[in-house]
């Protein structure tokens, strides 16, 4: 089975054209089974959260937090659901004609990348200036807090180490992936508007060369199928019941104090809110 | 010829059996004429070709309530002749009629000439297109030899249906009968033909293992005004730059009701709905069919080299809608 299909091209050159659409299927069950093995893990796998008594412990040293702590603010939860709509709208797009639903779908898919990547834009724009630009990065200085969560996720007790800040190490895994796959198709999606008509450029097929125009439809269609098994994994994380807080807080903006505390290090996520002070708890 | 099995089923059911069991891999091949074009030239090499031509029961033309049910493989000499199609649907009659050459008429079917493939020439001599499973149309570029290519509705590819049956049987209503193992399912003419939008590899909405076994035209337009012109490069034989099948039915001097579709413009039978409803309860005369013929052509968008479609369709929408002539070729 061919991964890559290939064409002689009319100058006799051997040139890459798409990726087999078996890739499709292979991203979408490896993404379900990913589901179905963690799911099985999880059911089994140890406790943990901070104890409980330590929580408790940390809120009466804390008394100045407040009861409800942003998370995110209104902007960047209004472009996490502007980049989910147009996400599901081109995978829609993409994937549901390759499964036998028949609809003129190339304006639809273009559209939906134009919004996604003006939603791009705006968020490198945000992160860069208003947010905290480096919470969300990965790099070796992760290590610690790596070899820590892998401890604790074996069962280990009272493992010293770091906590996340902001984000999960997972969470901050995660983006780094979408945002090279976002990336990729955005760089090969908005090459590939001057192959087809859309009025917002002038269409010129021989911008590139062949062989070019190759790679950029396979590293389109490689990111593409990639994004199925990274949304299939982000629903089924977003949907977890011990995950449902970061959930309500892509949609309220918000978490509890004891959230915060439980999964959270407070000195390595010093929030605006956690600053202001408030009534202590009893 | 490249090397493939071939299978000569003598009824329907064994055809559908060896669709059905070789499915993408098999090839239906009625008259042979699109089919052998693609074998000679080594671009298709399918590893199974069924040929039609021993299966007696997809042959003929039966009356149908008034209407008629036309076998896919009646050949299309067949069809120009035949009395019945003559006296209720001069429209399909005249469009077999002016379909190629004689001999070819006289081998080619009704089947093949609406499912044939387009006749792109960057298709057909096998460059990796968007038609042939690849990623660019080179047809559509400013170097490009577009002359005979779409001016509607093209979307990534720009090649045309060529068929000059399939217009008439989309302005008199018909359905397609087609089957797939045990089961089967009436098309409307319509629904039949597909653009680039919804499969870019394919022009009609035919899938592996089907059969397409009948036509059947109802009685509606049966014996009302038809209208049926080809303008062709060549008179003697060549495929459409151009035509217009149009169905009217007309009292006195107005236009009751009419469908009217163009071929060669688009790649499926281009259907002039918004001109239909204008037409609709107005006169049958000059100032009529100049304002439809404006209507007909909005929206097109030429290529480099087929610009003069636009005035070539809307002097052919005049001429249907006034009732020229009988047709020209």
């Amino acid at each position: 089975m061919d991964l890559l299909t290939t064409a002689r091209s009319p100058w006799g050159e051997s040139i890459f054209t798409h990726i087999s659409w078996s890739l499709f299927w292979a991203s979408l069950v490896g993404g379900l089974l990913f589901l179905l093995a963690h799911g099985g893990y999880m059911l089994f796998s140890q406790h943990r959260k901070r104890p409980s008594e330590e929580v408790d412990r940390m809120e009466r040293e804390r008394a100045g937090l407040p009861a409800h702590i942003t998370r995110h603010g209104f902007v960047a939860r209004a472009f996490h659901w502007v980049m989910a709509f147009s996400m599901l709208t081109l995978l829609l797009t993409a994937f549901l004609p390759i499964i036998g639903v028949r609809f003129a779908w190339v304006q639809w898919h273009w559209m939906a990348g134009l919004l996604l990547t003006a939603s791009v834009l705006f968020h490198i724009f945000h992160a860069t200036f208003v947010l905290d630009f480096w919470s969300i990065w990965v790099g070796p200085k992760d290590i610690p807090e790596f070899k820590a969560e892998m401890l604790r996720e074996m069962g280990k007790e009272d493992v010293p180490g770091p906590r996340s800040g902001k984000y999960p190490l997972g969470n901050r895994l995660y983006h780094l992936a979408v945002m090279v796959a976002g990336l990729v198709v955005i760089a090969t999606g908005i090459l590939m508007m001057w192959r087809v008509r859309t009025g917002v450029v002038e269409r010129n097929p021989y911008m590139l060369s062949d062989p070019t125009w190759g790679l950029t439809y396979v590293g389109h269609g490689l990111m593409g199928v990639g994004f199925v098994g990274l949304v299939i994994a982000h629903i089924y994380f977003a949907l977890r019941p011990e995950k449902l807080w970061i959930t309500k807080a892509m949609i309220f903006g918000t978490i509890s104090r004891r959230n915060y505390l439980e999964y959270h290090d407070p000195d390595r996520w010093v929030t605006e809110s956690s600053r202001k002070p408030s009534s202590p708890v009893a | 010829m490249p090397a493939f099995e071939l299978f000569q089923p003598a009824s329907v059911n064994d055809a559908l059996g060896v669709l059905n069991r070789h499915g993408a891999d098999a090839w239906v091949m009625a008259g042979g004429m699109d089919t052998f074009d693609w074998l000679k030239d080594r671009i298709k090499k399918p590893k199974v070709v069924v040929d039609l031509a021993m299966v007696n029961e997809l042959r003929g033309i039966k009356d149908a309530g008034g209407g008629l049910e036309i076998g896919a493989t009646t050949t299309l000499t067949t069809i120009a002749n035949d009395p019945m199609v003559k006296e209720r649907f001069p429209l399909l009659a005249t469009a077999a009629l002016i379909v190629a050459s004689p001999q070819i008429r006289n081998q080619g079917t009704l089947g093949g000439n609406v499912s044939q493939d387009a006749r792109c020439w960057y298709y057909r001599a096998g460059w990796p297109c968007y038609r042939a499973g690849g990623n660019i149309c080179y047809a559509d570029t400013p170097t490009s030899i577009n002359r005979e290519h779409a001016i509607f509705n093209a979307d990534r590819c720009v090649a045309v249906n060529p068929s000059d049956t399939a217009p008439a049987l989309v302005a008199l209503d018909a359905q397609f009968v087609i089957k797939n193992g045990d089961s089967e399912r009436v098309v409307p003419a319509e629904e039949f033909f597909i653009g680039p939008g919804i499969d870019i590899t394919k022009l009609t909405s035919l899938q592996p293992g089907d059969l397409l076994t009948a036509i059947r035209i109802p009685a509606t337009w049966a014996g009302k005004g038809h209208y049926f012109e080809k303008v062709r490069d060549r008179q003697v034989w060549d495929f459409a730059l151009v035509n217009i099948a149009a169905a009217m039915n007309v009292s006195g001097s107005t236009i009751n009701d009419a469908r009217m579709v163009v071929n060669g413009v688009a790649a499926t039978p281009f259907r002039l709905n918004a001109v239909e409803a204008f037409i609709k309860g107005k006169a049958r005369d000059k100032a009529t069919a100049d304002q439809a013929a404006d209507m007909a052509v909005q929206g097109a968008v030429p290529l480099q080299h087929n610009a003069y479609k636009i005035p070539l369709m809307k002097a052919l929408v005049k001429r249907a809608i006034r009732g020229d002539a009988e047709w020209t070729s």
